[in-house]
């Protein structure tokens, strides 16, 4: 599922500080919940992988041993050891494991470039933690958690169902 | 007829058998099994917890220490079989006659599963492996056709595996050298068929360019389903033609024989895909569980979608429909 031009239009006038702050509370959340998440990294965790997403005008760098997110506009991404390329939900999907990362690649959906190790490291320590994007975020949202996972779990399941459908 | 299938980490080991394998198999996180890629198996810990898992379900563990033992480096073999009884594996999974020896005079009592990497792929391999280590079961190589499968059941006394979904290996398994001849590694002796650290991914215009070490393995242009870099399956110049010389980037599927290879005696069905994520286990194995007490006729409809996770999205029958091109 490639986000509408309606959808991602914001992010191109909204303040960088502003974006990455709030991509940071999420990592953070993702982390705290997950803090073994890093640990089938080893000799990768102190790599620098980038995720661009093909649908947003942002990049965002990753940086493991410093537990450290950041975003930066297109076209001026940073180096990064390894890069992973595909739409924004496709990207996320795979950041919870809900669909299998070698699929998507067979299927040209998906794009990795640079350090393969490390890459293939980090996609096999994101599978095996069971992130769940809806309940994180939802711990962060105090009294509105409930409605918070329900929304986010909502919209999960719709960006997926395309997704789920053609790869799993 | 029993559903093997494969968990390269513990999320997909619980996918695995809430999905309803009747037994797992995986390896430890170093290169005493054949799937050593980063990130991937299993901590002794981790083992523990995934045999206390799949016990809970009446579920079967069976541990892959199936790569060849270095001369000198024994110790770290032998640790990985005793790890693995003790912690209560149902099977090892062996392919070096030495390390079934040990295992053998070691762990008398223990199961011992005869790897599809040990290539004892006649009568005769398979009986010296059965009465000098007493093998109970053959997980025979790809390159068998269901007649040859048959000759040989009647032939041997242990019980028999076989691959019928996911990667394939065409070549002699466990006597391979291609991925070593590019990259100085194998699956056989280091666990890994080209090995990341050697693959390079680049967009060339529209074409996407796989390389293994200093070899271009193939150019797919847009649009044409992508691959594994490894040697068997590239594409290559030869005299006037470019083409596939070994085998095309597909994946084996032969789900449609289930009932063909349950008369020639075939009494496990292995799942190949010890490095894929937790999504393409939970979905292959829930649909091979269904296809194994379908009828036949149901089989086709079920297993269809699986294609799409499938290596160059296309699958075959391989060896065990022979038809050479």
């Amino acid at each position: 599922m490639t986000l509408p031009f309606a959808m991602t239009a914001p992010l191109r006038i909204a303040p960088l500080p502003l974006i990455e702050h709030a991509t940071r509370l999420v990592f953070a959340q993702v982390i705290q919940q997950h803090p073994d998440l890093f640990d089938r990294l080893g000799e990768h965790a102190d790599k620098r992988y980038a995720f661009v997403p093909t649908d947003l005008p942002l990049g965002f760098l990753i940086e493991p041993s410093v537990r450290r997110i950041s975003v930066h506009r297109k076209p001026h991404l940073p180096s990064a050891d390894a890069c992973m390329a595909g739409t924004f939900v496709l990207l996320l999907a795979l950041l919870e494991g809900q669909i299998d990362g070698d699929a998507v690649f067979f299927s040209r959906s998906l794009t990795i470039t640079g350090d393969m190790e490390a890459m293939l490291a980090l996609r096999n320590a994101l599978d095996d933690c069971n992130i769940d994007l809806p309940a994180d975020i939802a711990r962060m949202s105090g009294p509105f958690a409930p409605l918070v996972r329900r929304a986010a779990t909502e919209i999960r399941t719709r960006a997926l169902s395309g997704e789920a459908a053609r790869w799993n | 007829m029993e559903l093997i299938c494969p968990a390269g980490t513990p999320a997909a080991f619980r996918e695995a058998v809430d999905a309803g394998a009747d037994a797992v198999y995986c390896g430890f996180r170093d290169e005493t099994n054949a799937r050593n890629f980063p990130g991937l198996n299993f901590s002794r810990e981790e083992l523990k917890t995934a045999i206390a898992y799949a016990r809970r379900h009446k579920v079967m563990t069976f541990v892959a220490i199936n790569t060849f033992m270095r001369a000198g480096q024994e110790k770290l073999w032998h640790d990985a079989v005793d790890d693995a009884v003790r912690l209560g594996a149902d099977a090892v999974i062996l392919a070096d006659f030495g390390l079934m020896a040990y295992t053998a005079e070691r762990h008398p009592q223990q199961r011992l599963h005869v790897s599809v990497q040990a290539s004892a792929s006649n009568a005769d391999a398979v009986k010296f492996l059965v009465e000098t280590f007493g093998a109970k079961r053959v997980v025979l190589p790809r390159i068998l056709t269901i007649p040859d499968i048959a000759r040989l059941a009647r032939q041997i006394s242990c019980e028999i595996e076989v691959f019928v979904f996911g990667g394939l290996c065409v070549m002699a398994e466990g006597r391979c050298s291609l991925s070593s001849y590019a990259t100085g590694k194998s699956p056989n002796m280091n666990g890994v068929c080209s090995p990341a650290s050697h693959v390079r991914y680049r967009e060339d215009g529209s074409e996407l360019v796989s390389e293994l070490g200093d070899y271009t393995i193939n150019r797919f242009p847009a649009g044409e389903a992508a691959g594994y870099p490894t040697l068997c399956k590239g594409r290559f110049d030869i005299a006037e033609e470019r083409g596939y010389a070994f085998e095309d980037p597909v994946s084996l599927d032969v789900m449609d024989h289930i009932d063909a290879l349950r008369e020639a005696g075939v009494g496990a069905l292995k799942i190949e895909g010890r490095q894929r994520g937790k999504a393409y286990v939970a979905e292959v194995v829930s649909v091979m569980r269904r296809a194994v007490s379908a009828d036949a006729s149901e089989r086709p409809a079920l297993l269809s979608r699986l294609r799409r996770l499938s290596e160059g999205q296309k699958t075959t029958s391989g060896a065990y429909e022979k038809r050479w091109r």
